[in-house]
């Protein structure tokens, strides 16, 4: 019999703090076989966001370091001007990317960074309890929106890729997600080809978007969150290249 | 089908996610908790076809998958599975 999947080298045999069914295990997972595959483990520096995964150097074998929230674009910045060689990468959640560092990756696009963002959007501040983010669904209901979000006083969910897209800077913004095996095997693909772009000294930001599911602050079971990514969160937030200069 | 999985119980978190998606029901939850508290995923084996969709979307990679075929017949098995409805009533 031969072995035709098992855990890839840069992610660690360790067990994540994640709740059952979270999908920054799978971004995880996928971000680790993207590296390995492309064979760059050696000259990867990651960062980490603040929110659920802010443990992610925990979990992911490569060079990793923690800035504030919402920072990590600004620091990536500095990181790969002084190191060029090196691959950059940035893992932020929406509550990280889409509400307090909204400034930092808007302007790391319009300077044409050449760094690669992985942003898992999950439609909510989990880390914080739960909470309503920019991109959290109209009538979703959180911790803070109990009644179901509404428009009128809470604005509408934030399409933070759609805005990053239309800038000259970003060379390739992709939304995606992991709520089947394809779509799965699809969100690696991305990734890969994002790093690939840096790879080549593609100039300007790229960024793939995962919408991802967060059973607990959903109250959904894990089957049921994959569904509602499939069925709600698309809707507003529509698979697919948004854009690639490739 | 020579298919086999191998579940590390003991970092499963009982998710379930991997049953939704077996073509061949070949997995169930556990009645005995591991050590965290966690009922894990359980495998029969009796007809895996080694296509690796649960292995693809289990968020902790706990599972291990072998398979007693060439690589080609893999990628295309993977791909008659891909994009599989959710078969579980919640
Ligand atoms: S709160 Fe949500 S995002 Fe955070 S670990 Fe749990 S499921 Fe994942
Ligand atoms: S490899 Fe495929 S057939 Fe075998 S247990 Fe996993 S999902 Fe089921
Ligand atoms: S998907 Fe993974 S963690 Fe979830 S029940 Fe199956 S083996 Fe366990």
């Amino acid at each position: 019999m031969k072995t035709v999947f098992k855990r890839t080298p840069s992610l660690k045999d360790t067990q994540t703090h994640y709740c059952p069914g979270c999908g920054h295990g799978l971004a995880h997972r996928l971000l680790a076989e993207a590296i390995d595959e492309l064979g760059i483990h050696d000259r990867t520096i990651g960062i980490a966001p603040v929110g659920c995964a802010v443990l992610a150097y925990d979990y992911l074998d490569v060079d990793m370091i923690e800035v504030a929230h919402g920072r990590a674009p600004a620091v990536a910045t500095g990181m790969k001007r002084t190191n060029p060689d090196k691959i950059i990468f940035s893992y932020q959640g929406d509550g990280d990317l889409a509400a307090i560092g909204t400034a930092e990756i808007i302007h790391a696009a319009h300077r044409a960074e050449q760094i690669t963002v992985i942003f898992i959007n999950n439609a909510v501040f989990g880390m914080t309890g739960g909470q309503m983010a920019p991109t959290t669904l109209l009538g979703q209901v959180t911790t803070t929106t109990p009644q179901g979000r509404q428009s009128n006083g809470q604005g509408f969910p934030l399409q933070i890729s759609e805005l990053l897209a239309i800038l000259p800077g970003a060379i390739y913004v992709e939304r995606c997600s992991v709520y089947n095996p394809a779509q799965i095997s699809n969100t690696k693909k991305a990734i890969k080809h994002a790093f690939e772009l840096q790879m080549n000294g593609a100039k300007g930001l790229s960024l793939v978007e995962v919408l991802s599911p967060c059973p607990t602050y959903w109250h959904m079971s894990p089957a049921r969150s994959m569904e509602w990514i499939e069925k709600e969160m698309t809707k507003v937030f529509p698979l697919g290249k948004l854009k690639d200069i490739a | 089908m020579a298919g086999k999985i191998k579940i590390n119980t003991e970092r499963c978190k009982g998710c379930g996610l991997c049953i939704t998606v077996c073509p061949k029901n070949g997995i169930v939850l556990s009645k005995h908790p591991n050590k965290h508290g966690y009922f894990p995923a359980q495998a029969n084996n009796h007809d895996c076809n080694g296509c690796a969709a649960c292995a693809t979307i289990c968020p902790d990679v706990v599972i291990e998958v072998s398979r007693e075929v060439n690589i080609v017949e893999v990628k295309e098995i993977k791909k008659q599975n891909c994009g599989i409805k959710t078969k579980i009533n919640y």
